[in-house]
């Protein structure tokens, strides 16, 4: 007897895959939108989003308040605060922010091995290197330019002067796009240098404030003592300093340095050449350190 | 058509030559590939990947070459390393669709094919939890389907079976062969336990040292290299049962293996039978039946890599033995 075709369940057992392939480009396409979801805690655990989803918000309550004054207070003509200021005042949310997004990124991939997985892919390890760091750029970035981009909007409902107010926004987000970089480059080199997280997360941390505090210091000393020769290239040997000094030879910004002692613009270029330095050596670094870190 | 060709192929590190002039020609099927540890097992792979420069000679997969198409080769190859690689905070389904989709998967078909993989391995319901609460076997079954999700032609298993209870073992065992005969994925699987790849692969290739050592089809290695381990009871009539036995098996004609496992407790009540073929199962039943003997065990002998060597000095003693008897 034949048996009743109409209702009976198949086991289709398997199926091989006939679609399209996508690549090297695509793998690492979607490597950063993961890693760039991850900085925020999107696509992980609920716990792993309140730490960044915190940070964020503090970031930018300050910019909500400075543009709440500005509009409620009468008169006024623009912003209290400069645009290229913000990221120096909120430098410890940003290292915060770097210092617990950073090892979650390039640390867990270490510490279980999982690295190998990946290049045993298409993507290569520049591809991966590429990724990470694109990733938690952007995520710097989002977290440092969406302040901007609340006290620009503000401004202009206030209907400050408008070239004035988008030259100086231009400013501020030129200036945290170079802290991105400069910041996402140290911290993952940092978190990536060990498998450990809460390792990673000191590391960065020390990284930030460490020369930051000393350079701070010395140059206090340096101005007290008279020697404001001394303290535009003092700033060279901390991270949020070198950014400082950039911008305020540059960005048209006023420097955190005592007695705002900014650097010429002969010494600003020296500032810059050493953040894209540490930029690139950053990523060399990382493409050394995942040589190793293969199958 | 060859699936994996390496032409003298060698890899020297300042102080240690992995692989050395090592030819192979491996067909499509599961091949076993077996060394001990540090017999060149994981640079071959790491060579068929395109990861690591040999230091000469050629090799290819599915015919292309791992020194000029690393990415293609890897895009149609799977790889399952022998470590641990699952970070424990995601979802098995979450981690599997990351990796397919890391193979160039589309987004939606990346979802529909970790499904169907995961099904196929064995996880159902648990692969939307953590991995982190996962079992060992369940573990290895998540790190065989990230290397089957993209549907590869050619997966590179390094000791799959390794850390496994021996029926973990055993299904992870038949899952391998599933993996050729229902997917048509050719394996090629590493062990430093000859006995498991002997029932699982059509195809036995040994290393040592960088060095091929051996590569034949597995009717050739089981025809010479299964051991029988078999202990049986003392009765009334026979005071001295494995000695009875002993005598008796010798005169059916059986050959013996001496002296493998002396020094350890019970190795005097155990005889080692060397198996010919299915008559010799049916050989020793008759003959323990006879002497009226409790059998208290029959088993295959797995092999470590090691008895390779001393099996062939053997038989070759052996052989020379029984030439000069017939002088």
């Amino acid at each position: 007897m034949a048996p009743d075709t109409s209702t009976q369940i198949h086991n289709i057992g398997y199926r091989s895959y006939e679609g399209p392939r996508l690549g090297r480009a695509y793998a690492r396409k979607s490597l950063f939108s993961q890693s760039l979801r991850g900085a925020y805690g999107l696509g992980r655990s609920a716990k792993s989003k309140v730490l960044p989803m915190i940070l964020f918000a503090v970031m930018c309550v300050p910019a909500l308040i400075i543009v709440a004054v500005a509009i409620a207070v009468p008169g006024s003509t623009d912003l209290p605060l400069k645009y290229t200021t913000y990221a120096l005042t909120t430098q410890v949310v940003i290292g915060l922010y770097l210092a617990s997004q950073a090892p979650q990124s390039v640390s867990r991939d270490l510490r279980f091995k999982t690295v190998p997985l990946y290049f045993s892919r298409p993507i290569e390890r520049a591809d991966y290197v590429l990724a990470k760091y694109a990733a938690m750029a952007s995520a710097l970035f989002i977290l440092t330019a969406t302040p901007l981009l609340i006290m620009y909007i503000g401004s202009l409902l206030a209907k400050f002067d408008f070239a004035h107010q988008t030259e100086g926004f231009a400013q501020g987000l030129v200036s945290v796009l170079l802290l991105s970089l400069l910041f996402a480059g140290l911290g993952l080199v940092m978190a990536a240098l060990t498998p450990r997280r809460g390792f990673g997360v000191a590391a960065v941390i020390a990284l930030l404030l460490i020369p930051y505090g000393a350079v701070s210091t010395v140059q206090a000393v340096a101005y007290s003592t008279g020697a404001t020769g001394a303290i535009e290239w003092m700033g060279l040997f901390s991270p949020i300093s070198l950014i400082d000094g950039v911008q305020a030879a540059f960005l048209n910004a006023t420097s955190a340095f005592p007695g705002q002692e900014a650097p010429s613009t002969g010494v600003g270029i020296v500032y810059l050449l050493v953040v894209l330095g540490l930029i690139a050596g950053s990523y060399a670094a990382l493409m050394a350190r995942y040589r190793k870190a293969g199958l | 058509m060859t699936v994996i060709a390496t032409e003298s192929l060698s890899k020297r590190y300042p102080r240690v030559t992995a692989l050395d002039r090592l030819s192979l020609d491996i067909g499509p099927g599961v091949t076993g590939l077996v060394g001990a540890n540090g017999a060149g097992k994981s640079t071959l792979i790491k060579i068929l990947l395109g990861l690591s420069p040999a230091t000469e000679g050629r090799a290819a997969v599915l015919g292309l070459d791992v020194a000029t198409h690393g990415s293609a080769i890897r895009e149609r190859v799977g790889y399952m390393p022998e470590h641990d690689c699952l970070p424990p905070d995601v979802s098995a389904t979450e981690f599997v669709v990351h990796m397919a989709r890391m193979s160039g998967l589309p987004p939606t078909a990346a979802r529909e094919r970790t499904a169907d993989t995961l099904r196929h391995v064995g996880l159902y319901e648990e692969r939307y939890r953590p991995i982190g609460g996962y079992s060992t076997g369940m573990k290895q079954r998540v790190k065989l389907a990230q290397a089957l999700v993209h549907d590869p032609q050619l997966v590179l298993l390094d000791e799959p079976t390794n850390g496994l209870d021996p029926v973990g073992r055993d299904e992870m065992l038949g899952l391998i062969r599933r993996v050729y005969t229902d997917f048509g994925i050719s394996v090629l699987v590493t062990s430093h336990l000859l006995g498991e790849l002997e029932r699982t692969c059509d195809h036995v290739v040994v290393v040592d040292g960088g060095k091929l050592l051996r590569s034949s089809s597995t009717s050739d290695f089981t025809q010479t290299t299964t051991t029988l381990a078999v202990e049986v009871t003392d009765s009334d009539t026979h005071p001295d049962g494995t000695a009875a036995l002993r005598a008796a098996l010798t005169a059916a004609g059986l050959s013996l293996h001496e002296g493998e496992e002396q020094g350890l407790p019970g190795a005097g009540h155990i005889l080692l039978v060397e198996a010919t073929g299915e008559e010799t199962y049916d050989r020793v039943r008759d003959t323990v039946a006879d002497l009226g003997l409790g059998l208290v065990r029959m088993e295959q002998r797995r092999h470590h890599i090691a008895e390779v060597f001393r099996d062939n000095d053997q038989q070759q003693l052996v052989r020379k033995g029984a030439g000069s008897d017939g002088a």
